[in-house]
């Protein structure tokens, strides 16, 4: 069948190719299926074993963002309580089935039955007990607008930069192990579709900055001063583009409490602003 | 007595015979057929548009769809007006002066349309003074070529099994050639052909067996009633060989091959099939037993060349499978093979073209990681050969993917997909516009695109190679260098093939980006 990547390919600071994620969620979407008009209100499929074969679906397509235990990673922390995307089954299984737009979640082309399985493991995620975070969110904002200096790159609310990722949100889409590594080891996790480039004109200028898009014969950026940069590639003599963080590790700028701290806010900062 | 001499005139005017569509070079202002001839070339001889102007080419005109879908159309265009599919099911036609419609069909459509990849179309045909669209609901219907009324309207298969017709139909003769699509639903695929004045069915070709078939021994039990295997890309016809030319898709479900062992015949086959009675002549399969939903849809090429010390009818095939194919088109010989783009599942092909597989390339459910990816270095959109440069040029894609395995169960007009794929985080996919010798597959030049095209291109007589990419660029490339000369944002993902014609004496390049079909002159 003719599987396209991408007439979905956004506007926006997402239009580039390392989105491969986001080509191939919509490649998935391209491979649209029979409409699901009809589902049951609850999984027919939870079993134990169900549960177990769903693990194994779960392990091939999904732990690689949600973690092997559906605890998060770049993706999701899926083993709460309430998945706020999915309280009811047969919205889950459609997030399952189609992804989710504008977001780095694919849709996926299992059998339903299947399907069903699956969201019968990642419910099951939720019955366990949730990783506990000990640190004071209060005092997690403090050290992320005060010590941390989280928003001289990173955007909450209106405040702050924008050579980071913003955070409104970010405890909704990380779980806290996984925001904790990435503060201790920025580059353990540099989203797919987040790139600094470094540009040497012809004749010899250099512009370094975020990439916020490309294509075979140009690319666009934002320096560090917010000012935009537009280039016909003809028009450059070197291109260096990475999966790179200019984010400065935090193991030895906040001790164990400040970081607690400063996760705990995180985890907790669900968009709700 | 000019009364009657109009009279005698007039109902001539815009016929178009079989005649004419054996031989588009005698008015290369028309663009008659999908691919411009019948060998599957799209290339256009004009020329006034070439290397020393298309750095000056300029939108003359543009026209909006109203649909969201993606936009694959081929235009076709008769003395002055082009005939356009729009999704789902549509046709327009249009002035090519102005851009004006002209007149417009709109097929009301069933809201339980069961398509895997978007209801699409490819384009029409036209014989007589008719216009052939298939629709998503699998029915072929034939239009006034003068007002768009239906003059007919048949059945080609039942859409809520989830078949459907996205193909451009192809004329030949006094029949129009269809395909079906629904290779993700389990189907028993097939390619038709109808009577081009009345729709009755002239003939079917099963590309999928009925017990006791001898291909149903290629089936582990009977797992061929559901072995899919569609015929949604236009092929190629010879008059001299009187065989028509077809690719077909992937046996079904894509990725569970552990229900159906065995070749799986005819999936990802090329079948030469007599153009009058739809008998098989022969037949290569290019994947036997696929697993990777390799889909033999792409648009074969006819052309005459030395190979093997004497010159022989040959049948270009670059495939999905990401293998470049030489056949012999008189009796399907196998002359030579080899990779155009990176794959990782086959060591090889064998001295019959068989490929010799690297174990351990089959789905999984954990994931199997192989290139090419499900999209394939090649799919549906056309590649062109240039008599001038004597260059096949193709829009390669290179991406992995890592293939899951999964259970199947046939339920009728439910997808049967037995698995699924991502990406392979990490790796970048990219693509190019590659110019193949043909009859070595040893490439010429290659332009290197940002990511994995999936737009066909065009060769013309004025030494250019037009073509688009995902990121909404037109362009121009020199044919026989592939140096960029040319570009334009057109502000949509492309999805469709490039064409040329002649208005009001003038040439001109058609290609859809986005959800609007470009029109691009030299003033």
């Amino acid at each position: 069948m003719g599987i396209g990547i991408s007439d979905i390919i956004r506007a926006g600071p997402f239009l580039t190719k390392e989105v491969d994620s986001m080509m191939w969620w919509a490649a998935l979407l391209l491979f649209q299926p029979t409409p699901v008009l009809d589902l049951p209100a609850k999984n027919p499929y939870t079993t134990a074993a169900d549960i177990a074969y769903g693990k194994q679906l779960f392990q091939g397509r999904c732990a690689g963002c949600h973690g092997p235990e559906g605890n998060g990673g770049k993706g999701a922390n899926l083993a709460v309580p309430m998945l706020g995307r999915a309280a009811q089954d047969p919205a889950l299984y459609r997030i399952i089935r189609y992804g989710i737009p504008d977001t780095e979640m694919p849709g996926s082309l299992m059998d339903p039955r299947e399907l069903w399985q699956t969201a019968a493991f990642v419910r099951s995620l939720g019955a366990l007990p949730a990783t506990p975070v000990s640190g004071n969110a209060a005092n997690g904002e403090r050290v992320l607008r005060g010590k941390a200096g989280c928003l001289q790159c990173h955007a909450l609310g209106n405040d702050g930069g924008r050579m980071g990722p913003a955070l409104n949100g970010i405890g909704a889409r990380r779980s806290a192990a996984h925001l904790r590594a990435k503060i201790l080891d920025p580059a353990s996790d540099v989203p797919e579709t987040f790139r600094t480039v470094q540009l040497t004109t012809r004749d010899g200028k250099v512009v370094r900055g975020i990439r916020l898009n490309e294509d075979s014969w140009s690319i666009q950026v934002r320096d560090a001063g917010d000012r935009f940069h537009s280039f016909w590639k003809e028009d450059l003599a070197k291109i260096a583009s990475e999966r790179r963080t200019t984010m400065p590790p935090y193991k030895d700028r906040l001790n164990e409490q400040e970081l607690d701290d400063l996760v705990a806010f995180l985890a907790a900062e669900r968009g709700a602003r | 007595m000019r009364l009657l001499l109009l009279g005698v005139i007039l109902p001539l005017w815009g016929q178009v015979t079989h005649e004419r569509l054996l031989h588009p070079e005698k008015e290369p202002g028309n663009w008659l057929t999908y691919s411009g001839n019948f060998a599957g070339h799209r290339f256009s001889p004009l020329k006034q548009i070439n290397e020393s102007n298309a750095s000056k080419l300029e939108p003359a005109w543009v026209y909006q769809s109203n649909s969201l879908q993606k936009f694959e159309t081929t235009p076709i265009v008769v003395d002055g007006v082009m005939y356009i599919s729009e999704a789902p099911s549509h046709v327009t036609a249009l002035d090519t002066k102005t851009g004006r419609p002209l007149w417009k069909y709109r097929r009301t459509m069933a809201e339980d349309i069961r398509v895997c990849c978007g209801q699409v179309n490819r384009g029409v045909a036209v014989l007589g003074d008719l216009v052939y669209v298939g629709t998503i609901d699998a029915h072929l219907v034939a239009l006034d070529a003068k007002t768009g009324a239906v003059r007919w309207d048949v059945t080609v298969a039942d859409y809520r099994a989830g078949l459907s017709i996205t193909v451009a139909p192809l004329a030949v003769k006094d029949k129009i050639i269809v395909g079906i699509a629904g290779g993700e639903y389990g189907i028993r695929g097939f390619l038709d052909a109808y009577d081009a004045k009345t729709g009755k069915q002239a003939w079917r070709f099963w590309t999928v067996p009925a017990a006791g078939d001898p291909e149903a021994k290629t089936w582990a039990g009977d797992s061929y009633k559901n072995g899919s295997a569609a015929t949604w890309v236009t092929g190629a016809y010879d008059p001299e060989t009187n065989l028509v030319y077809w690719g077909t898709g992937n046996p079904g479900p894509d990725w569970n091959g552990d229900v159906r062992a065995g070749d799986n015949l005819y999936s990802d086959c090329l079948l030469a099939l007599d153009a009058d009675t739809g008998k098989l002549k022969w037949y290569f399969q290019f994947t036997p037993h696929d697993v990777h939903d390799w889909d033999a849809t792409e648009v074969p090429v006819l052309i005459d060349a030395e190979v093997r010390g004497r010159k022989r009818k040959l049948l270009l095939f670059p495939n999905r499978n990401a293998f470049y194919y030489v056949l012999d088109r008189t009796n399907g010989q196998f002359l030579m093979g080899k990779p155009y783009a990176k794959q990782t599942w086959a060591t090889g092909l064998d001295d019959s073209g068989r490929p010799i597989r690297v174990p351990g390339t089959s789905p999984t459910v954990a994931g199997t990681r192989v290139w090419p990816s499900v999209g394939g270095a090649n799919n549906w959109y056309s590649p062109s050969y240039s008599p001038d440069t004597g260059l096949l040029y193709v829009a390669a894609r290179e991406s992995g993917a890592i293939y899951f395995f999964g259970q199947a169960d046939f339920k009728l007009g439910e997808q049967y997909n037995g698995g699924g794929f991502r990406s392979i985080p990490g790796e970048e996919e990219w693509g190019a516009i590659r110019a193949l010798k043909p009859t070595t597959g040893e490439v010429a030049w290659e332009h290197r695109l940002f990511t994995p095209p999936f737009s066909g291109v065009l060769s013309t007589a004025g030494n250019l190679v037009f073509g688009a990419t995902n990121e909404g660029q037109a362009f121009a490339l020199q044919a026989s260098t592939g140096k960029l000369l040319w570009r334009f944002q057109g502000g949509g993902v492309a999805r469709a093939n490039p064409m040329s014609f002649l208005s009001e004496g003038k040439q001109h390049v058609a290609m859809a980006l986005g959800n609007s079909l470009y029109v691009f002159h030299v003033r």
